[in-house]
């Protein structure tokens, strides 16, 4: 739900989606655009949740299957899912995700520090928890959801 | 963003490469005889401009040795000192120098004194050496014997400068005074006659003449100096004239001309008239009755054709400014790579709705299917265009190999005359970059073990310069480059005793002359006995094919004992594409780089031997050689497929290492688009790099390399194969 059209001071607008029974949210202005999903090139010796690489309009993207890195149950990825490209830092990233469901303007003071008891990879991702309308949201950091050239490497 | 400074620094060690290079190749043309009088007054320009830009930069060891070096091209354009062949080495030399100093300057190194000082201290010797201006046998009568009746040498220098001059901050009394330094005897008239009406006045016109007169021996060139910077903004003329026909020209007007000053001064303010005579006398003359001058006063006219009002100088500048249009723009990199990049996106998009199009059931010869033809055949040529842009030829290369055969034929003591052949071929610059290193490789070998010493060579019959020879062309889509030498050709028995010593072959190996030649090719050969600077160091020819592998190339060799070895690196003509082969495995397409590809063939259940649990090796011709699954070494599978079931193909990664790759299928050859994976993900082992095929599918390029020293540790069991399957 939207709270209010106009921007406020600390305003962010989120995009939301879901993965599995849970709902994540970015910020807007990583998202470059949202299509649905393609089958993907393998990539040899990429870790599980690198999915492969596609083509989006001459750049290749790797597609990261969020569901599989977060430690969530995975399903093989249907003509029903999306595929959020994001910028994060210099590289545009393909995020598998089950679906977009909303679009909404929250304040940063809304933002919930994530609780302490979360797991490690949780806590990688997790940006903070926001609380709307009854729902609970986690927002997602971008910075590490690709393998990093010498760590996490599969 | 560069702060300007530093973006003007830039340009400034652009242009002087710019300058080095029109040095070099007018002072070989020079030094070929195939120079005119134009070449010596581009090269001192060449060194002028570095000077004088130098100064800007406070560069002032680089202003140092180039004033040195253009006071002696001065006596060279002057003709004090003769293009002799020992001058002229001497000048090539002083090039090499200058061109290390700007290096320096541009890296902030300090360049190497010593070599500097020596260089610098050759050409005051040829100052010393050449004979000052005057004493030259065409000006020396007058000299000599100066008949005191004969007419006096004399010059007219007419100046009309254009508004641009004064835009750019040049002043005609700075000009005029540089000339005045230039003779004792020197008279200044002023042609005011164009100057218009206040009302019509433009302020930032130019309306005013001069015209100079200068007596006494000088060269035309020392009065063109004056004009260096402002020759293009001004119409200049410089005559010879007679001094007698002077004095009778003032002679017939100086009344009138004396007259006209009183009144014109007053207006002018600027030259107002002098009660003693000065060194030099100025005159202010509105109309001179000079045939030159008379034509001039027809503003009106000009003001008819078609201008709106034009101050009579206008239509003048106009004339002036458009003679030197530039035929060349200097557009920055990332543009034109953005460009070729779009278009690589086109062309795969083309080729994406072809596909999508025939899908959807339309026939070719509809309307549709034509008009997708033409975008095609659009498509192609403007890839073709744009790929143009960036091509260049290899001149600037070859250029550098000019200096690189003079260095290496000094410290061989070898004499060498280097031809080159099709500079003017052209070529992607992300090859030409790299074309430079195996090609400095090539020509040192080609010297330092090709050509014999002078002695040799007198005995041999041959003469006692070596000639190297290099030469580019374009071959099918490939550009080819070739160094040969008439040196002694490759020493077989020597190369092959220094195979069998380096255990690189076994002693009793049978092979060809081509197997021996290519034997050098191999890593740790080196043909030098002694390790010498030039081209020892341990490395040797493999290096030059491995980066020519690298760029998707080869390398061969032919050689004739006694007549010499000519060896030909063939490449692409752009690092953007590649030649690839389209194989299927595990269901993945892949491509092979087609420059790797040896052959395919049809394994036999018969050949397929296992030595342990991970590798089989297949018999080809005598050898064994390593059998490897495409798809389980990616990790799509994990049993390799049956050899007899598959495709195989035999590669030559870097280092000659071969294997023979296994796939499922191969679907067709086909030149591909060259995509990153690191942009957006990282390097993947394995894999070059990325493609976009005609479906819009992502399909991987294999690292050949990679893949092939994966079965390194066991191919060095099977080592003495190595040779014997090629």
């Amino acid at each position: 739900m939207t709270d209010s059209l106009t921007p406020q001071p600390n305003a962010m607008e989120l995009v939301v989606f879901r993965v599995g029974a849970q709902e994540f949210c970015i910020d807007i202005m990583a998202v470059r655009e949202i299509r649905g999903w393609t089958a993907a090139t393998l990539l040899p010796h990429a870790p599980r949740y690198v999915r492969g690489v596609i083509n989006l309009r001459g750049p290749v993207l790797p597609i990261v299957d969020f569901a599989i890195r977060l430690g969530l149950p995975s399903r093989e990825p249907t003509e029903r899912n999306v595929i959020i490209v994001v910028q994060a830092g210099p590289r545009q990233i393909g995020l598998l995700v089950d679906a977009v469901s909303d679009i909404l303007t929250t304040r940063e003071s809304q933002l919930r520090p994530t609780p302490d008891v979360a797991s490690e990879t949780a806590k990688l991702f997790i940006r903070g928890l926001l609380a709307i309308d009854g729902r609970m949201l986690s927002l997602i950091s971008l910075d590490h959801l690709l393998p990093a050239d010498d760590r996490e490497a599969a | 963003m560069l702060d300007p400074m530093a973006a003007i620094r830039e340009t400034f060690f652009q242009e002087c490469e710019d300058l080095l290079a029109e040095l070099e190749t007018g002072l070989s043309g020079i030094g070929d005889g195939t120079a005119d009088a134009g070449t010596v007054n581009a090269v001192f320009r060449a060194v002028h401009s570095i000077k004088g830009s130098a100064g800007i930069f406070a560069l002032d060891a680089l202003v140092g040795f180039a004033h040195r070096f253009e006071t002696v091209l001065d006596a060279l354009r002057g003709g004090g000192l003769a293009p002799r062949p020992e001058v002229m080495k001497t000048l090539l030399q002083a090039a090499d120098a200058l061109a290390d100093l700007i290096r320096a300057a541009r890296s902030g190194e300090s360049a190497d004194e010593v070599k500097t000082r020596t260089v610098e201290a050759a050409l005051t010797a040829l100052l010393a050496g050449a004979a000052p201006p005057m004493a030259e046998p065409q000006t020396a009568p007058p000299e000599t014997k100066p008949p005191p009746d004969r007419p006096k040498k004399a010059w007219r220098v007419r100046l009309r400068p254009s508004a641009a001059l004064y835009l750019k901050g040049n002043e005609t009394s700075r000009l005029l005074r540089e000339l005045g330094r230039l003779s004792e005897t020197y008279r200044v008239t002023l042609d005011a006659s164009r100057l218009p009406d206040l009302t019509e006045l433009d302020p930032e016109g130019a309306y005013l003449e001069w015209t100079v007169w200068l007596e006494g021996d000088l060269y035309e060139y020392a009065i063109r100096e004056v004009f260096e910077f402002v020759e293009d903004d001004c119409e200049l003329e410089i005559v010879r004239v007679d001094a007698a026909a002077i004095e009778a020209d003032q002679a017939a007007f100086p009344s009138a001309v004396h007259a006209a000053a009183e009144e014109a001064a007053p207006a002018f303010g600027l030259f107002p008239p002098l009660d003693e005579p000065p060194a030099f006398e100025i005159y202010d003359i509105p109309a001179p009755p000079q045939d030159d001058v008379a034509a001039a006063p027809a503003p009106k006219p000009a003001a008819a054709a078609g201008h709106p009002a034009p101050g009579p100088l206008e239509a003048g500048v106009a004339k002036t400014e458009l003679a030197p249009v530039s035929a060349t723009i200097r557009v920055e990199l990332d543009r034109v790579d953005r460009l070729i990049d779009l278009v690589g996106e086109l062309v795969i998009n083309e080729a994406m709705l072809s596909q999508r199009v025939f899908e959807a059931g339309l026939v070719r010869a509809s309307g549709v299917g034509v008009a997708l033809e033409e975008l095609e055949q659009l498509t192609r040529e403007i890839q073709d265009s744009v790929m143009a842009i960036r091509a260049q030829p290899v001149r600037a290369v070859f250029q550098r190999m000019k200096r690189l055969v003079r260095e290496v034929a000094a410290q061989t003591g070898k004499q060498v005359r280097l031809v080159t052949e099709g500079e003017g071929t052209e070529v992607d610059k992300t090859v030409i970059e790299r074309i430079a290193d195996p090609l400095t490789h090539m020509i040192r070998n080609a010297i330092d073990h090709g050509l014999e010493a002078p002695a040799a060579r007198r005995a041999a019959g041959k003469p006692e310069e070596g000639l190297v020879r290099l030469t580019a062309l374009h071959r099918s889509g490939r550009i080819v480059l070739e160094v040969s030498d008439d040196g002694g050709g490759i020493n077989r028995p020597f190369v092959r005793a220094k195979a069998v010593q380096n255990n690189l072959i076994a002693a009793d190996a049978v092979l060809t002359d081509d197997e021996i030649d290519n034997l050098i090719f191999l890593p740790g050969f080196s043909t030098a006995s002694a390790v010498s600077s030039i081209s020892g160091r341990g490395v040797g020819m493999d290096v030059v094919r491995q980066s020519v592998q690298a760029l998707g190339g080869h390398v061969s060799i032919a050689s004739r004992p006694g007549a010499g070895a000519t060896f030909t690196l063939s490449l692409p003509l752009t690092l953007a594409v590649l030649d690839g082969m389209v194989v299927r495995a595990a269901g993945q397409t892949l491509i092979i780089p087609l420059g790797a590809i040896i052959e395919t063939l049809q394994p036999r259940p018969e050949n397929v031997h296992r030595l342990d649990a991970d590798l089989q090796v297949i018999a080809l011709r005598g050898g064994f050689i390593p059998l490897i699954d495409v798809a389980t070494s990616l990790g799509y599978r994990a049993h390799p497929v049956e050899p007899e079931r598959a495709v195989a193909l035999l590669v030559e990664g870097e280092h000659g290492a071969r294997a023979v790759l296994l796939v499922d299928e191969i679907d067709a050859q086909r030149q591909v688009v060259i995509k990153s994976l690191e942009t957006n993900y990282r390097a993947v082992p394995k894999i070059a790099a990325a493609t976009v095929m005609g479906d819009g599918k992502v399909a991987l390029i294999l690292d050949i390399d990679q893949i092939v020293s994966a079965t390194r540790a066991a191919e060095r069991r099977a080592e003495p194969c190595l040779l014997e399957a090629s």
